[in-house]
């Protein structure tokens, strides 16, 4: 058994594309030694700022030789047919055998070695890389991310001939641009490989990077009684930037700390890459950690107060934007809004901005909050799109309305409602909990919804622009997780738009995130089918339907739906059914306990569903389940007294009415 | 001791006419970036080899601050290196010339992050990085693929040095104007708010608050017209007339700079005179390929 060792060596690649770049080869390398019939015992990848890296391990040295069987002509084909096919295959006729009257071939096929394979499916992988964006270098033809430089790529510790636009396969790679020693290195297989670039100041493995700076930065602050303030995605970015990372703690100007922590804590993340840094209680302190890509001979002084510079002169504009933007009253950017347009068939972000207060003073209402506040909430929601510092930092969108409102004197919870009217923007992230920010978050995301829905802008297969699915989930969480009701019909007949398609939509999110949950989609189906537009009940009756037919109860009952269903599709086979309207029957007594629990039951579900109360209702069915059991067991249906068969038939069509109320059980599954 | 900031343009100059580049004068027609400078914008075009180093005042009308802002200027100076083909130790010439002045790497965080270069007005674009030392933006670094819509091959490599900033790092100065332009202990000594300074105040109520935008309209109507024109007449020897075709579509863009500070181009027409600027710029590359192919 033997080792692949390939690595890909460039000039700095993209910290986005790393991770998709990793997996990339790794599908693309596993798939085509798949075709090559080599198996393997373990493929792994790594991606850092200057290389992609793989190890295959347990390949054999040679493909197994195969024998493949040929089918050839019919005995008795004539001669012209045989010769033809001996020659393609390659045999004498003696190699023949003949089975059922037709002659095969068998054709040995030798394994072609590994490395032979190797050098043919590299250059095809790397010509063709699924880069996001890909470019020329030089008077080379390659696509590749940034320029290549070097190819190692050693099979069973020899390198594997080959060479793409001119770059020669070897058995070399370099180290860090500074602090390694700058000459090749030569490597014999993949723990070679990995120790060698260790020497040389690079840490080949992400995960192992991003461990480095955690426990360094932690360390770091710890030092000075500080926390590192986590950031996954940072961290992710970082660990893409650095080869040998260092993390540094740096100070800042504690004035700095009176804009809002997330203005600072956005100005270090995107512009800088420098993560926040928190005192004992919990609040931002000033300082900063950056991870440099190398240890300085002076031990980073230099770098972490450049760094500081830099932060500096970034903070001081935020200072400036939040000073202008204060400076100006939110309600006063609403002219602005008149000219930003939202969609070209949906008018302008002003017109949106009228339909949302509209929407919210009547949600509000159904939240049980103050619709005069809400619609003041609506209204200045979207007013921070005109600031100066979400023009900057467009992911504070909504935080900083919260803010500009509290400062110019809105109450507390007008401001929430703003700042909060976003959320949740992701399946993690905790919906707003108050009355009114609720009414606010809502109406924005149906307006969304209703307005794309309108101008045939619903999302299909993997295409939604305008993340619709994503507002839908968060109006089907915002109600379940704060158990509110909303009537979807009233809401869509509040909004100037027709909401066609709407329901379907939000049936198919909830199914989508019941399903999530490990709920039966199945039973969201058969509840909605009764045309329930309030997520919260639908949601309810979901479970305790599926707590109810998991019972004993439950499965008869649903076995007995299910026969009474195929008697009645058998009869109409034959015909069509008699119209009979239910009558008390002579008897049998099995008969008549049957008809008296199904016209008891009606007026009891009911009532049970009336009052909201499903299980109450379920359980009232369950009380037909004896009586229907005995009627299959004692009664023919199909009588031969046309008028007992009728009424019978009438029965069952009862059976499956009065279950019916509570769902439509012909769409549960299983 | 730091360099001052003519130090750092000779230091330059040394250190990429001593790699074979041809060291140019700036362009003597306004634009608002170095790239746009025909040695880049024209040269990068065509299957010729070119190595090119200069510097190049850039204007951005819209960014004028009336001298006020320490960190801001609506003039400003951009070193620019053109390497075409790009040579496969970019990276490593690049990394030496910020040693040539006085950065070194064994001190500072250098890093290449992800930035990928667009120019509408000329159709160009290109992948690579901004330049970071220790967390701030000292260059732009890229490898052209197209300019004027048309591919670039083989590809040139493109190094934009922002000088002022550059300067503020390696003098450790906070105000653009504090810069020491000349040799601080020397018996004539400026800093760059000396030389420049008043420019910046004058030029900044000119292009915001003075200059005439029905003319400047008008001018760029003629600059515009005058391009198809010097197109399709020739010179002494068959060529159409591309370079002084290309000065035309420099001072129409210009024109929209200035158009642009003055708030007199509207959000919609925007886009229209962007396009417009781009297809005549597409027609100037169209036009110089053709040539460079004829000569070759």
């Amino acid at each position: 058994m033997a080792q692949l060792l390939l690595e890909l060596f460039s000039e700095e690649i993209p910290a986005r594309m790393q991770d998709g770049a990793a997996r990339d080869l790794q599908r693309l390398v596993a798939a085509e030694l798949a075709r090559a019939e080599l198996p393997f015992d373990s493929l792994t990848t790594f991606a850092g700022p200057r290389r992609l890296t793989l190890a295959v391990d347990g390949l054999p040295v040679r493909q197994a030789d195969r024998a493949e069987e040929r089918k050839g002509p019919r005995v008795g084909a004539p001669e012209q047919a045989m010769a033809g096919f001996l020659r393609t295959a390659g045999v004498s006729q003696e190699a023949l055998v003949e089975r059922d009257g037709v002659w095969f071939a068998t054709i040995e096929r030798a394994g072609r070695l590994t490395a032979e394979v190797i050098a043919e499916i590299v250059p095809t992988i790397v010509r063709a890389f699924p880069w996001p964006k890909s470019m020329t270098s030089g008077w080379g033809t390659l696509r590749w991310v940034r320029p290549l430089h070097r190819i190692l790529c050693l099979f069973d510790s020899e390198v594997v001939p080959f060479e793409i636009d001119g770059i020669a396969a070897s058995d070399l790679t370099e180290g860090h641009r500074v602090m390694g020693s700058g000459a090749p290195i030569r490597v014999t297989g993949f723990e070679d490989y990995r120790a060698a670039l260790a020497a040389q100041f690079v840490v080949l493995d992400a995960d192992e990077r991003k461990r480095r700076i955690l426990e360094g930065a932690r360390a770091a602050c710890r030092a000075r009684g500080l926390t590192m303030v986590d950031d996954d995605g940072l961290l992710n970015e970082v660990a893409g930037m650095v080869e040998w990372p260092a993390p540094l703690l740096g100070d800042m100007d504690p004035a700095f700390l009176a804009l809002p922590p997330e203005v600072v804590r956005t100005s270090m993340r995107t512009h800088q890459r420098y993560f926040a840094v928190a005192g004992e209680d919990g609040r931002l302190a000033p300082h900063f950690v950056v991870v440099a890509n190398l240890e300085a001979a002076d031990g980073g002084k230099l770098i972490a107060a450049g760094a500081a510079r830099v932060l500096s002169a970034r903070l001081k504009d935020a200072q400036f934007f939040w000073e202008e933007d204060l400076a100006k009253p939110l309600e006063s950017r609403l002219e602005t809004l008149k000219g930003v347009t939202f969609h070209a068939k949906l008018g302008t972000m002003f017109e949106r901005v009228e339909r949302i207060e509209v929407l919210a003073g009547i949600i509000a209402t159904m939240m049980e909050a103050n619709p005069a506040e809400a619609a003041q909430a609506a209204r200045l929601a979207k007013t921070d799109l005109a600031t100066a510092m979400v023009g900057e930092f467009p992911e504070l969108q909504g935080i900083m309305g919260g803010y500009y409102a509290a400062a110019q004197g809105a109450n507390p919870a007008v401001a929430a409602a703003i700042r909060d009217h976003y959320r949740p923007q992701g399946p993690s992230e905790p919906v707003p909990t108050a009355p009114l920010s609720m009414a606010v978050a809502l109406a924005d995301k149906m307006d969304s919804i209703l307005a794309f829905f309108s101008i045939g802008e619903a999302p299909t297969g993997s295409r939604d622009p305008y993340a619709l699915r994503r507002a839908a989930l968060g109006v089907i969480r915002i109600v379940l997780e704060n158990g509110v009701t909303l009537p979807l019909n009233d809401v869509i007949g509040h909004s100037q738009f027709d909401g066609e398609g709407v329901a379907a939509f939000f049936a198919d999110r909830l199914k989508v995130l019941l399903r999530d949950r490990g709920a039966r989609h199945d039973l969201v189906d058969a509840i909605f089918a009764l045309g329930d537009d309030d997520i919260l009940r639908i949601a309810k009756r979901v479970e305790i339907l599926s707590v109810f037919l998991d019972g004993e109860d439950g499965a008869n009952l649903l076995a007995a739906y299910r026969r009474a269903g195929n008697i009645l599709s058998a009869e109409a086979r034959k015909g069509p059914l008699p119209e009979a309207i239910l009558r008390r029957p002579e008897g049998p007594a099995e008969e008549l306990a049957l008809y008296e629990a199904v016209t008891a039951l009606h007026p009891a579900v009911w009532r049970a569903l009336e009052q909201d109360d499903y299980a109450a209702a379920l359980s009232a069915l369950a009380s037909l389940r004896a009586p229907v059991d005995a009627f299959f067991e004692a009664v023919l249906v199909n009588s031969p007294v046309a008028a007992e068969r009728a009424n019978r038939l009438a029965l069952l069509t009862g059976v499956r009415e009065v279950m019916g109320l509570t769902a439509d059980f012909a769409r549960v599954s299983g | 001791m730091a360099l001052s900031f003519q130090d750092i343009i000779l230091a330059l100059h040394a250190y990429w006419s001593e790699r074979g580049c041809v060291i140019l004068q700036p362009y003597d027609v306004e634009v608002g970036a170095g790239t746009l400078h025909p040695a880049t914008v024209l040269r990068a075009l065509g299957p010729k080899p070119w190595r090119a180093a200069y510097v190049q005042p850039s204007r951005r009308p819209a960014d004028g601050r009336h001298g006020d802002n320490p960190n801001r200027l609506r003039h400003f100076h951009q070193y620019q290196v053109i390497l075409k083909p790009n040579p496969d130790d970019m990276q490593q010439l690049y990394l030496a010339s910020l040693e040539a002045i006085g950065i070194d790497p064994k001190l500072h965080d250098i890093r290449f992050v992800e930035d990928d270069w667009e120019n509408p007005t000329v159709g160009a674009w290109g992948l690579g990085w901004e330049v970071w030392c220790d967390g701030m933006e000292i260059s732009q670094y890229t490898y052209f693929q197209q300019v004027g819509g048309l591919d670039v091959w083989p590809v040139a490599g493109e190094l934009t040095y922002g000088l002022e900033r550059l300067a503020l790092y390696v003098q450790g100065v906070d105000n653009i104007f504090d810069l020491a332009f000349n040799d601080p202990q020397g018996p004539d000594f400026m800093t760059y708010g000396d030389v420049f300074l008043e420019n910046e105040r004058q030029f900044s109520a000119y292009e915001q608050e003075v200059a005439d935008t029905d003319m400047l309209i008008r001018q760029f109507h003629d600059m515009e017209a005058m391009v198809p024109r010097l197109l399709a007449a020739r010179g002494r020897r068959g060529q159409p007339l591309v370079l002084p075709a290309f000065d035309h579509v420099l001072k129409a863009s210009h024109l929209f700079n200035l158009l642009d500070a003055r708030g007199a181009i509207a959000v919609a027409e925007r886009q229209s005179y962007i396009g417009r600027i781009r297809d005549l710029c597409r027609e100037c590359a169209l036009a110089w390929v053709k040539l460079q192919e004829a000569a070759a």
